[in-house]
């Protein structure tokens, strides 16, 4: 840990009860392993990068961070602070410094606020002795920061387009000048042009406010262009966690290797020649992970041991970490 | 004769506000065996182009212009003899393989009635040659799988049941509508991997519509770029790459992040979609273009050709300015 980390997760882990269909009111419930042993340091100023598949646990570790679901053990550790350990009215001291946004643009504004009242919302909740020309003016800075024009603050939601809702997201998330930002998958619902937009207005948010931010998607590419280290989750549990260009060019881990071989390119002569890792198969119910290693059933390298025993997440070169028994 | 050609299609929705045009002017054709990948931006028309050709556009749409198919128009033509064509001919898949299912029905009945309506075969015959299909999609254990329910298969599964129905009449044209747009990256490689197979083993054309160009770089022949619901540049899918000539897909191609590229900032067109309630006036993209000009706002570009190798665009800027 240097001076500079702001926030530690240590072996966090967030479970969920499920019960199945014909279930008894007395049968107990299956524990579903949302997030398992999850553990990283995140220093000022750095992006960390969440990828994996859809159900893989990168949402639910984004909530369990702040508290929007709780988490069954470990610790969130937050400018020495343990959150986990927090009561509600401590928590709310440290919530206005980390700031959420999220995938669907329109459905996380009100539909019956308009955008001033959006964007002023977090500032009147956190600091309601704010004067209000005070409250207006810091909404016109923010807007006109992430771009949106500020005559358009009595305008509802409906009105904008995705690309600028995600900018009146941003812009809310911006108003409390928080340390940290947790984007949960911010450009997934957006078109390809408006998605760059808004990449580079956060790259370039971060640079001027000195922001430390979390950047959970599923595009790889996305992903690899704003982070500067990377965590690649599956079924719940960490595979791999390095620096955003030694993940890229040098995985170590079976399915992360798989994960980029996947992710096209666009450019025919590169496309067209490429050797393909696929994957197969589906990814194993949450609900009854595999025994040992849980990529194990999907993996092409998997041996009598994988079933037996569970990698261990060790550091195998340089801030370089996997969890994996045969390892590159 | 072209297999399919289409020429000047145009797509108009009336709604309360008044009448939205949604495609404009699209021609296009595909030869045999060929895939054609349709790019665009949603709301650019892609989705409806394909709808007109196969009659499943809304009620309140309509379209004009010619689609031929065989050297058949197919264009408006009543759903009796749609249906003959249909299926049979011309198969497709959508985008989200669970809304695409009726979740109340069994695989095997959902599968089994496309053979007995469009080829009259007893029910057990139908259903056996669904059980072939589903092998030749790869799905493991296809005899006992038929008999569940669409909820009971995962997204990339469900995906490949699509994609069997639709082969089961051996169709000539498979059209997919973002196919794989639901799916994560490695279920969107083994479908595309699969479509390849497939398109290999059938012989029959593709017209694959995506938004994703790292899907269309691996996966297509010829490309066709739409925005605002015309046709902005139309090539050679490697020819396309590597010597776009229109604004708006050299913008478009700079725009995606690539993850063999260390570039510290991302290219951006500024500006947002159109609205497509206005009626447009000159070029759709020259609102966003940086090499617009008052010709580009008053006039509308016609598709012409840039050289030999079967390259067509759209716009007003000379080609030399643009490079």
């Amino acid at each position: 840990m240097s001076e500079h980390t702001i926030l530690q997760v240590q072996n966090l882990k967030v479970n969920f009860d499920v019960s199945s269909e014909g279930d008894m009111p007395w049968t107990k419930a299956k524990k579903l392993q949302a997030v398992n042993n999850v553990s990283f340091n995140l220093n000022s100023g750095e992006t960390l990068g969440v990828v994996g598949e859809s159900g893989c646990g990168k949402s639910t570790l984004a909530r369990a961070i702040v508290k929007m679901v709780p988490a069954d053990s470990g610790k969130v550790i937050w400018f020495g602070n343990d959150l986990l350990a927090l009561n509600k009215s401590e928590m709310r001291q440290h919530r206005k410094q980390i700031q959420m946004i999220f995938q669907d643009p329109l459905a996380s504004l009100n539909p019956r606020m308009n955008i001033g009242e959006i964007i002023a919302e977090p500032l009147r909740t956190h600091y309601p002795k704010t004067p209000e020309s005070d409250v207006k003016q810091r909404v016109k800075d923010v807007m006109n920061k992430v771009g949106l024009l500020d005559n358009l603050v009595n305008r509802y939601p409906h009105e904008f387009s995705g690309g600028q809702c995600q900018r009146i997201g941003i812009a809310r998330a911006l108003i409390l000048k928080p340390k940290l930002i947790i984007c949960d998958e911010p450009v997934s619902a957006l078109d390809v042009s408006i998605q760059a937009q808004v990449v580079n207005l956060l790259m370039d948010l971060q640079e001027e406010m000195e922001l430390t931010l979390i950047f959970i998607a599923h595009d790889l590419s996305i992903v690899k262009h704003i982070s500067t280290k990377i965590m690649v989750l599956y079924l719940g549990n960490m595979v791999e966690l390095a620096n955003s260009d030694d993940i890229y060019t040098n995985p170590r881990h079976p399915y992360t290797q798989a994960l980029i071989s996947a992710v096209p390119i666009p450019d025919p002569s590169i496309e067209k020649n490429k050797k393909l890792i696929l994957i197969e198969g589906d990814l194993p119910s949450p609900v009854d992970p595999p025994s040992g290693c849980v990529f194990r059933t999907r993996c092409q390298k998997a041996q009598d041991i994988c079933a037996i025993e569970k990698p261990e997440f060790k550091e195998v070169s340089n801030n370089h970490e996997v969890a994996c028994h045969f390892h590159d | 004769m072209s297999f399919l050609e289409v020429n000047n299609l145009k797509v108009e929705f009336d709604t309360a506000d008044g009448v939205v045009s949604a495609v404009n002017n699209v021609s296009f054709s595909l030869d045999e065996g060929k895939i054609l990948a349709i790019v665009g931006e949603s709301g650019s028309g892609k989705s409806q182009t394909v709808f007109a050709m196969n009659g499943l556009l809304d009620h309140n749409g309509r379209a004009s212009g010619s689609v031929k198919f065989e050297g058949k128009e197919i264009l408006n033509l009543p759903n009796s003899e749609l249906n003959l064509i249909r299926a049979q001919k011309i198969a497709m898949i959508f985008q989200d393989p669970m809304t695409s299912l009726n979740p109340y029905v069994r695989v095997s009945e959902q599968m089994a009635e496309v053979l007995v309506h469009h080829k009259g075969i007893p029910k057990s015959d139908a259903i056996q040659q669904s059980i072939n299909m589903l092998d030749a999609v790869k799905i493991p254990d296809a005899k006992n799988r038929i008999r569940m329910y669409p909820h009971e298969f995962s997204g990339g599964m469900r995906q490949r049941v699509m994609i069997a129905m639709s082969l089961l009449c051996h169709p000539k044209l498979l059209i997919a509508d973002e196919p794989t747009t639901a799916l994560d990256v490695t279920v969107q490689a083994q479908i595309m991997q699969l479509l390849a197979d497939i398109q290999k083993e059938f012989g029959m054309s593709i017209i694959l519509i995506t938004h994703d160009l790292g899907v269309v770089a691996g996966n297509s022949d010829e490309m066709l770029v739409m925005y605002g619901g015309e046709v902005m540049e139309i090539g050679k899918t490697e020819h396309l790459y590597s010597n776009a000539t229109h604004p708006y897909t050299q913008g478009l191609m700079s725009a995606v992040p690539r993850l063999d590229d260390t570039a510290d900032r991302l290219v951006t067109i500024p500006g947002n979609p159109p609205n497509m309630m206005l009626t447009p006036v000159g070029c759709p993209f020259s609102p966003r273009c940086k090499f617009a000009n008052t010709t580009c706002s008053s006039q509308t570009p016609i598709l012409s050709k840039v050289d030999n190798n079967d390259h067509y665009r759209a716009c007003h800027v000379a080609i030399e300015d643009t490079l």
